[in-house]
């Protein structure tokens, strides 16, 4: 009378039943769909989508477009201010929010709020702030300075640099929170331990919590770098690529041609670039964070 | 010999409340919170302003006049380009977009956390470290399938479509966050309940989702400001007359016609950020935890 | 053919891919017995209690429970009872609820649940706890619900995973002895894991000593504690250690002598396995309570020079570490004498109650 000897498909039966929407996810949007995109990027699709092959030629015509070039320079002045930045920044923040000061509560939410808001409003609060007819160019020029000149938004050369700062103050505090939540978790012994050897605070810091803070620091880099990558609201709140084409960035490329102008091919071809981007930023990472441990099964106490 | 000074210090060391290093600090935390709190005050100082005020005045400087006008403007009447029915389309938009999208994948993602953490299966590491992996993949790379898989399903341009995209983008760091929280339970809990009888959804409902409240506050939170301040999927996938908040907030404030009602557009502003500033004032740490969660490796 | 039997274990093996977990054990427990699973962290213990729980799939063999074969039978169905280290109480819910919520997913009568309820209850003294919940329990009093938990599902075999691990020393003594009493008013079959080898000594009927997924030694506790199979069992159990010696076997006109370092024990009156191998590497082992210290030499072929090292006092006696032909040893003796460093003194082993082991394949010969 022993219990028959489970179906081995139908055991766990729910869990697979339970699983099934990530199943399909993984499986039709994840990777059906990001291959549809790579193989479709290399055929000649303009506004619907054609089997129609033509080797590397949307590449070819996608690198020889000033506006991608114009693009893919801006995601990376963007992408190397904006992380180096809000890195740094969100560190010292962190740290001190460390020194067990007072109103650390109330700091915390001031340095995060905007974090909880769109790119659409951080954009469109900055552009306000910036307008040179409004902005901080006429304040300060209503003080006395009457040649002062912060034409940010207006003089191409600049406007990538204002989505730079409205990004900061969008993000950074996300970098303070994550930074402060690895500072508390560092060992307390190891702070006992350097208060006792007399080593100062800022060279424990910087020779004993950041190196000890490196998978912190790795995961929000990561984070960071992804979002940047997809970078568009807060341009299209902004500036929506302007003046001319001085602030347009890869992911709204993608979405003009491929939405707006019909040309599927050229959307397809810039998206399967911003893929590769990404991946060049994650397989690395994913080598670190997964790399083969010894790992010791749970087995017995 | 061991002369023992009175006079020396005794008792509590005094604090040392002025000291240059914590007035370094304080002095740096408060020039950096103004830097943060100078667009909200913009924000609504400018909201409150009349237009020839603005365009007379300084940005930073509080209304000589107070009036609610912009707003009463931005919500019922501000124009959109074609229509002049203000951003409260949008807001309501918002809401049915956003309930449905809130529970589908909360639902979705805590049941399948839960299978991935007490019930794994052959193959079920595999499938839940792809869909952490496909969090990173750029939308902008599988937009345009899923535009045509969602108008070969007849949802394209609708609210069901919308939830959909919603519910699959949502799903990667929700079921991070349910599969980490029920990883860090006791296994030995779901054990006993095993051996006191318990199936899959009895345990699930019984035992883990009574001890689950917090998480599922984290996970609401999240899907609430993500799904709120979400553009691109609303102006892709809902179809024109469910254009989210975001999406009308953006083309009242970048319509090119007519004269530019700054204070028309902050009112608007406001009004957008409304949803998620209140959520994250009233949940405080719950915030914090459900943007660390998304750092928290698997 | 197991009906003899409360719990069998046959062939059990368990792998995790490619790493065997635990390898063909056999195991068979009588009815009313109490058996336990000791041994270090990672040796199987638990994933063994798991195995027999149902809570883990085995790979190869088969478990028997009161003759019934539930190698694939659900936990619930195995007729067992568990309680684990962290008391797995449910948070949300009384005491009362806890214990009951088993007995309401099998549905059984209201009236059925609040008689074994208060059986449970009574038994363990847990009567004006019912109606909270675990938060507002201590350590020793959620314990004790654990075990109720066990209790009400009324079967025959009991499980216990590190039962008092999370109890600090004076709880776990006293929950120690209410097990033991538990056990001895119910007698039914109990299956217990610890690594603390005085739970393990106190509690078992026998003792299944524990390593790498092997069964290294199946006995009651005495013949565990004073006849150990081999060189890891004898140095596991016993607090203080084992002392053991290397050297080899020879023989003299007055019979076998253990060889090392110019120290010559005879092992005459040693109760040996097999035929002592002369000229083969072995380790001499014995307990620091089975060696006497004294001022003059004592009998020859058992006594030998030594210098103390250090003093251990323990209160009752104290643990005294010398030198013996250029090795550290411990011996305990009466805490009535203290012993200065670099004293000398004379030992006299006792060889019929040492364990001498071959120093290769670490069997007791």
């Amino acid at each position: 009378m022993a219990a028959t000897r489970p179906f081995a498909p139908l055991r766990n039966l729910n869990a697979k039943i339970a699983a099934v929407p990530m199943i399909a996810t993984v499986l039709v949007v994840f990777i059906g769909c990001t291959l549809w995109t790579v193989v479709y990027s290399f055929t000649s699709s303009r506004s619907l989508p054609t089997l129609d092959f033509v080797g590397i030629d949307q590449y070819r015509r996608l690198f020889t477009t000033s506006r991608w070039i114009v693009s893919l320079r801006n995601l990376a002045i963007f992408g190397i201010l904006a992380l180096s930045f809000s890195l740094v920044l969100g560190f010292i923040l962190a740290a001190l929010m460390d020194q067990k000061i007072r109103f650390e509560n109330t700091f915390r939410t001031v340095f995060l709020y905007p974090h909880a808001l769109s790119f659409i409003v951080t954009g469109l609060v900055w552009q306000w702030i910036l307008t040179p007819a409004y902005g901080v160019q006429k304040v300060v020029r209503d003080l006395g300075f009457e040649t002062f000149n912060f034409p940010i938004l207006t003089d191409g050369r600049f406007t990538i640099y204002a989505i730079v700062i409205a990004s900061l103050w969008q993000g950074t505090g996300l970098v303070m929170a994550l930074m402060l939540a690895g500072l508390r978790n560092i060992d307390d012994e190891i702070w006992k331990a350097a208060r006792v050897d007399g080593i100062p605070t800022w060279r424990t810091y910087l020779f004993i919590i950041i190196p000890m803070m490196r998978p912190v620091f790795a995961t929000t880099l990561v984070i960071i770098a992804a979002t940047i990558v997809k970078v568009y609201d807060l341009v299209v709140a902004m500036t929506n690529g302007g003046p001319g084409i001085a602030s347009e960035v890869p992911a709204k490329y993608v979405y003009d041609f491929m939405f707006s102008r019909g040309n599927l091919g050229q959307g397809l071809a810039a998206s399967t670039i911003m893929l590769t981007t990404v991946l060049i930023i994650l397989v690395p990472w994913a080598l670190y964070e997964y790399r083969p441990r010894n790992r010791t099964l749970g087995v017995g106490k | 010999m061991s002369l023992v000074n009175p006079a020396g210090p005794r008792g509590r060391r005094p604090r040392r409340i002025g000291s240059p290093t914590s007035i370094m600090i304080y002095g740096i935390l408060i020039v950096a919170a103004v830097y943060y709190l100078i667009p909200l005050y913009v924000m609504v100082m400018t909201s409150l302003k009349g237009m020839p005020e603005i365009r007379l005045g300084n940005i930073f400087s509080p209304p000589v006049e107070v009036t609610f006008q912009p707003w009463a403007t931005a919500w019922n009447s501000a124009c959109t380009g074609l229509y002049c029915e203000g951003i409260k389309v949008g807001f309501f938009n918002s809401m049915k977009i956003l309930v449905p999208s809130v529970i589908f994948s909360i639902i979705i993602a805590s049941v399948n956390g839960y299978a991935l953490s007490n019930w794994r299966f052959k193959g079920s590491e595999l499938f839940f470290t792809a869909l952490i992996f496909g969090a990173f993949i750029p939308y902008q790379v599988m937009l345009y399938p899923l535009v045509i898989i969602t108008r070969e399903l007849g949802i394209f341009g609708t609210l069901t479509g919308v939830i959909v995209i919603h519910t699959i983008f949502g799903m990667p760091i929700l079921t991070l966050l349910f599969r980490n929280y029920f990883v860090s339970l006791p296994p030995e809990l779901f054990k006993a309940a095993r051996v006191d009888g318990a199936g899959f959804w009895r345990i699930f409902l019984q035992i883990m989702l009574p001890m689950s409240l917090p998480i599922f506050v984290v996970a609401v939170i999240l899907q609430v400001t993500g799904i709120w301040n979400d553009f691109l999927f609303g102006v892709i996938f809902a179809g024109t007359k469910n254009f989210p908040m975001t999406v009308q907030l953006n083309n009242i404030v970048n319509s090119t016609q007519g004269v530019k009602e700054y204070n028309v557009n902050m009112a608007a502003t406001i009004l957008t950020g409304a949803v998620p500033l209140l959520v994250y004032f009233f949940s405080g740490k719950y915030f914090v935890r459900g943007i660390a969660a998304g750092a928290v490796k698997g | 053919m197991t009906q003899l039997h409360s719990v069998s274990i046959k062939d059990l093996s368990l792998n995790f891919g490619s790493v065997g977990v635990l390898k063909d054990l056999n195991i068979d427990v009588a009815d009313g017995e109490f058996l336990v699973l000791l041994g270090p962290s990672g040796c199987g213990k638990s994933t063994l209690l798991n195995c027999i729980a149902g809570l883990l799939d085995i790979s190869e063999g088969q478990i028997f429970i009161k003759g019934k074969n539930v190698t694939w039978e659900e936990p619930k169905d195995r007729g067992i009872g568990m309680v684990f280290q962290s008391y797995a109480l449910y948070p949300q819910m009384t005491v009362e609820k806890n214990l009951s919520f088993g007995l309401r997913v099998a549905g059984l009568p209201k009236a059925e649940i609040a008689k074994r309820i208060a059986a449970a209850a009574e038994i363990l003294q847990i009567g004006p706890l019912l109606h909270r919940k675990p938060a507002e329990l201590s350590g020793g009093q959620r314990q004790r619900v654990a075990i109720g938990r066990a209790l009400v599902r009324d079967v025959d075999v009991f499980l216990f995973d590190e039962p008092l691990s999370n109890l600090d020393a004076k709880l776990r003594s006293e929950l120690r002895v209410e097990i033991k009493r538990l056990h001895q008013k119910l007698a039914n079959t109990m299956i217990y894991v610890t690594h603390d080898q005085i739970e393990a000594l106190t509690l078992a009927d026998r003792i299944a000593v524990m390593k790498g997924g092997l069964i290294q030694q199946l006995d009651d506790p005495l013949t565990i504690y004073n006849r150990p199979r081999n060189l890891f069992v004898a140095s596991f159990i016993g607090s203080p250690a084992m002392n053991f010696l290397k050297g080899e076997i020879g023989g003299n006109s007055a019979g076998p002598v253990f060889k090392a370092n110019g120290l010559d024990i005879s092992l005459a009156s040693y109760a040996a396995q097999q035929p002592l191998p002369f000229g083969r590497a072995a380790i001499f082992g014995f307990r620091p309570e089975h060696i006497a210290i004294g001022d003059a030499p004592g009998p020859t072929g058992r006594s030998s020079p030594a210098t103390v090292d250090l003093d251990e006092p323990m209160g009752a006696d104290s643990l005294v570490w010398l030198k013996v032909a250029g090795k550290p040893i411990s011996v305990r003796v009466d805490s009535g004498r203290r012993y200065q460093p670099g004293e000398k003194v004379f030992l006299t082993f006792n060889p019929n109650l040492a364990s001498v082991f071959d120093a290769e394949s670490e069997i007791r010969i």
